[in-house]
């Protein structure tokens, strides 16, 4: 009977080991060559195998990967943290005030995200562009003399358009998770003496917590290690670590540089997801 | 009467829990037999290793002497009606009701003959192209029942089938079945935790409890002699009085401070005897209620406590001996039957006869 | 209504119009005359949508997208079915976890997932083309068909499986006959929109492709040169209409798989 492995098991694996070991074959497998190959090291064709902790060493030490690891942060941070601010409200009136047209405006809220990333990227650079959109029509209206130029070729308009790109990632799991609300807890809210105000950071809030936490996660997470928006949005202020990956496995020809600096952002996200899960984990939990 | 359905010390557990408990049950040719206990009981699960769903981790079931170890659910000579009847959402009603028929070797034009006959019987005939969604609960038993019955099964087994349904509808379906079943002459098994639906539908009735057996019995012998106090109080009402066994031959002698000194015999005890105690159970409607000063004289005093009106019936509960101890007596609000007030007092007259004993 | 109502209800339409800010000036400047992208319009012209049939790389790239966009929503599905059904089917050991794994890339940064394939690749020895893509596309389409079927699976009600084996039928039968035509909606919707992804998909075709280019990695590559772009506007818009209709099936396939069998209980 021990070693008897129940029906179920081999039924269930039967019908995962195929998808399952693609994943090894297609995910594990290169995740961990990549981790190997972050502890050796090349120069120019040539590999060498033994063991050195020396791409850790420099991608921790040297300012220009320090400045881009932090950058990266920062621009993933703010954008997590602008876009869930402005996806709450949003999905709090489709929620509660969508009536029968909820369904029409999460439609709407996803069609402009169809267009292809790259070209919506893109176009964001046209909108901030010295001759862009957003400057003729401000020019035109004349509420300025001079076209703006903080906002394209830096780290804001990173900001800008990713807060753009993401949210309908936000939008969605707040919206979820403010759908499945008992709609009778809020009127019990109303009921024991809650005002609006109360009622919203007494119950909603909290009760949605799910929600933004997922959200959150969604955007934090791929966003560090974003290498299109940067790119064509970004100028020299606004590259991140991805573009700086990318370069360091084409152009500079060093594969296990830019496997450590992959590793190690993966290490700093995870890090962080964590802790923003723990330090939440008491909304989490209950519900 | 031959037997058909043979559980041989069956067996079933759920990681630590056991679901089905050492059972053994014969079922005859074409009875109408019904397994009724309270809900995580292990009837269901009973039902399902006889269809095939699942396996008994010990003992054996035969199915017209043929032994059913390993035996998938598609080649056993059972088919089922399920508890939410299972009807295929894309198929329409004649597509649902030929499903099994595709495996067999019959002509088009019999099988429709077929399909028609079956549709008829369960009262379907002009529905046969509705699709599946459209169709009503009750609508939706019927087809399950004929998908089910098209095949000519040896054993239909139902799954609570009428317990989706509304009170009216429910009571026509129990008519109903019965007649079908009696028509088809196929022998039926039912599960239920509904007592009334067993009593009114089987020929036999297994009672269980934890997994177990507790009693097989026809209904009016389940009613009126259930062999312990479990039964007897998940089937109808009973009081159940302590009273002390004064002799113990082939007639009992007992006494119970309400009763009073009285004999009974051997066969109304279930248990064995081997202490002195007894406790006496008797129906609510096996004890018949006159106005003390009546000229009748009834054998026990007691005052009227407590009633509550049930239309057709009005139970109340009535203070014998010294007060202590209260006996729910049920009388039929018929003609000529008297109202009872709390604060009455009242004699009641007790069946003798429809007395039970269990030994714990 | 009340007055914090009509401030969200304001906040909702601005909100929208920030959204749709990008999308909107994509088919804008694809009809617009002037070569430069900026205000103001200077007339009506379908010019860049004729010169769209005479860019040779841009067929062989789409071309190529089409195959990889094909065999990788079909790969993905495949995997996605047998992966959804065991988890929605079957309880066992180690599955949460195994799911969790394969669940992986859709929150891994995209940029990992492409260095890491490619340093395998490289290592390996092998070829880098089409099928590189494929495969990389296959990982990245497995997680959202285990999603879109998982909620297929899930509206499954168990008994009709067990029905139909009470019935006579086998487990292929019962899966042809029950399984699959309940599922249909759900598969699908799945290759639709896995085909869409790989069809947007930049990053690991960026990576892995060799000399054959994707549709995104050809756009990629136009952006340098600031002549075509009013071409590459009227191919972005192209897209998009190609992408709403495909989303719009999916949704289509979506609703009808869950509305077939919302009516069995």
């Amino acid at each position: 009977m021990i070693l008897n492995i129940k029906p179920e098991t081999k039924k269930g694996w039967r019908l995962l080991s195929t998808p399952f070991i693609f994943s090894i074959l297609l995910l594990a497998a290169p995740l961990t060559m990549m981790l190997l190959l972050s502890f050796w090291t090349q120069d120019y064709l040539i590999l060498d195998r033994t063991f050195t902790l020396n791409n850790y060493i420099e991608a921790f030490t040297q300012p220009v990967y320090q400045l881009l690891f932090s950058r990266s942060l920062a621009i993933s941070l703010t954008v997590t943290f602008f876009t869930v601010l402005l996806a709450y409200p949003m999905a709090y009136f489709i929620s509660f005030h969508g009536g029968e047209r909820k369904a029409l405006w999460l439609f709407l809220i996803t069609i402009p995200f169809w267009t292809s990333y790259l070209l919506r990227m893109f176009l964001w650079k046209v909108i901030l562009g010295y001759n862009g959109v957003l400057n003729s029509f401000l020019l035109w209206l004349e509420m300025i003399t001079e076209p703006l130029t903080f906002i394209l070729y830096n780290a804001n308009a990173v900001v800008i358009a990713l807060t753009h790109g993401w949210a309908p990632f936000a939008i969605l799991p707040i919206f979820v998770s403010l759908e499945k609300i008992d709609r009778s807890l809020l009127e019990a809210s109303r009921d024991l003496g809650d005002g609006p105000f109360h009622q919203f950071f007494r119950v909603v809030l909290p009760l949605s917590a799910p929600g933004v936490v997922g959200a959150a996660l969604i955007i934090f997470i791929p966003t560090v290690g974003d290498y299109i928006t940067p790119k064509l949005v970004g100028g020299t202020d606004g590259l991140m670590i991805a573009n700086m990956i990318q370069v360091q496995f084409s152009k500079a020809n060093n594969a296990p540089l830019a496997a450590a600096l992959s590793v190690s952002s993966l290490m700093i996200v995870a890090f962080i997801s964590i802790v923003f899960v723990l330090v939440n984990r008491k909304h989490l939990r209950r519900y | 009467m031959t037997t058909l359905v043979e559980v041989q010390d069956i067996s079933k557990s759920f990681g630590a829990v056991n679901a089905v408990d050492g059972v053994s049950l014969e079922i005859d040719q074409g009875q109408f037999f019904s397994l009724l206990g309270p809900s995580g009981c292990g009837k269901t699960t009973l039902l399902r290793l006889i269809a095939g769903f699942e396996r008994p981790s010990s003992g054996h079931l035969l199915i017209d002497n043929k032994p059913m170890d390993g035996v998938e659910p598609n080649l056993r000579p059972t088919n089922m009606v399920f508890q939410n009847y299972a009807i295929f959402p894309h198929l329409n009603v004649e597509q649902n009701v030929a499903y099994g028929l595709r495996k067999k070797s019959i002509s088009k034009i019999e099988k429709e003959e077929m399909i028609n006959q079956v549709l008829e019987l369960v009262g379907l005939s002009e529905l046969n192209l509705r699709s599946a969604n459209a169709l009503s609960g009750g609508q939706k038993q019927r087809v399950a029942l004929a998908r089910a019955l098209i095949l000519k099964p040896k054993v239909l087994l139902l799954d609570e089938p009428l317990s989706a349904l509304d009170k009216k509808l429910r009571e026509q379906m129990q008519l109903e079945l019965r007649h079908l079943q009696r028509a088809v002459g196929i022998t039926f098994i039912l599960v239920t935790h509904d007592q009334e639906e067993a009593l009114t539908m089987s020929d036999k009735v297994a009672v269980m409890f934890d997994g177990k057996v507790e009693q097989v019995a026809s209904p009016r012998e389940l009613y009126e002699r259930p062999t312990s106090q479990r039964v007897a109080s998940f089937i109808g009402a009973m009081n159940f009085i302590n009273g002390t066994v004064m002799e113990a031959k082939n007639e009992i002698g007992i006494n119970s401070d309400i009763l009073g000194p009285l004999t009974i015999s051997r066969s109304q005890v279930f248990g064995d005897l081997t202490e002195n105690k007894i406790i006496i159970g008797i129906r609510p409607e096996r004890i018949s209620i006159v106005s003390d000063g009546s000229s009748v004289t009834g054998s026990i005093s007691g005052r009227i406590t407590d009633a509550s009106y049930f239309g057709e019936t009005t139970y109340y509960k009535v203070a014998c001996g010294k007060g202590s101890e209260t006996l729910t007596v049920s009388a039929q609000n018929s003609f000529g039957q008297m109202d009872y007030q709390i604060g009455e007092e009242v004699k009641l007259n007790v069946d003798i006869k429809s007395l039970v004993g269990f030994s714990d | 209504m009340s007055r914090s109502t009509k401030y969200l209800k304001i906040f909702a339409y601005t909100y929208l119009i920030f959204l749709y800010a990008p999308a909107l000036l994509l088919p804008l400047f694809s009809f617009n005359a002037s070569q430069i992208i900026a205000f103001p319009l200077s007339g009506f012209t379908t010019n860049w949508f004729e010169n769209l049939l005479y860019q040779e790389t841009l067929h062989e790239a789409l071309k190529n997208s089409l195959i990889v966009a094909v065999s990788s929503s079909i790969l993905g599905t495949i995997l996605g079915v047998l992966a959804s059904r065991a988890a929605t089917r079957y309880d066992f050991t180690g599955k949460q976890i195994s799911l969790t794994f394969i669940l992986a890339p859709l929150v891994l940064p995209e940029i990992i997932v492409g260095v890491a394939l490619l340093i395998v690749l490289i290592q390996l020895g092998l070829p880098l083309n089409l099928w590189s893509v494929v495969l990389g596309h296959t990982l990245l389409i497995l997680p959202f068909s285990i999603l879109i079927m998982n909620s297929a699976f899930s509206n499954l009600d168990i008994s009709l499986e067990e029905a139909s084996m009470d019935l006579g039928e086998n487990q292929f039968g019962t899966f042809y006959r029950v399984i699959l035509p309940l599922v249909f909606p759900g598969i699908m919707a799945s290759l639709l929109i896995g085909f869409t992804l790989s069809l947007d998909e930049f990053i690991i075709a960026f990576f892995l492709t060799g000399t054959e280019t994707t549709l995104p990695v050809y756009i990629w590559a136009q952006f340098r040169f600031p002549k075509k772009l009013p071409t590459t506007m009227a191919l972005g818009t192209v897209l998009l209409i190609v992408s709403l209709i495909l989303l719009s099936l999916s949704e289509y396939f979506r609703r009808r798989a869950a509305n077939s069998q919302n009516s069995v209980l």
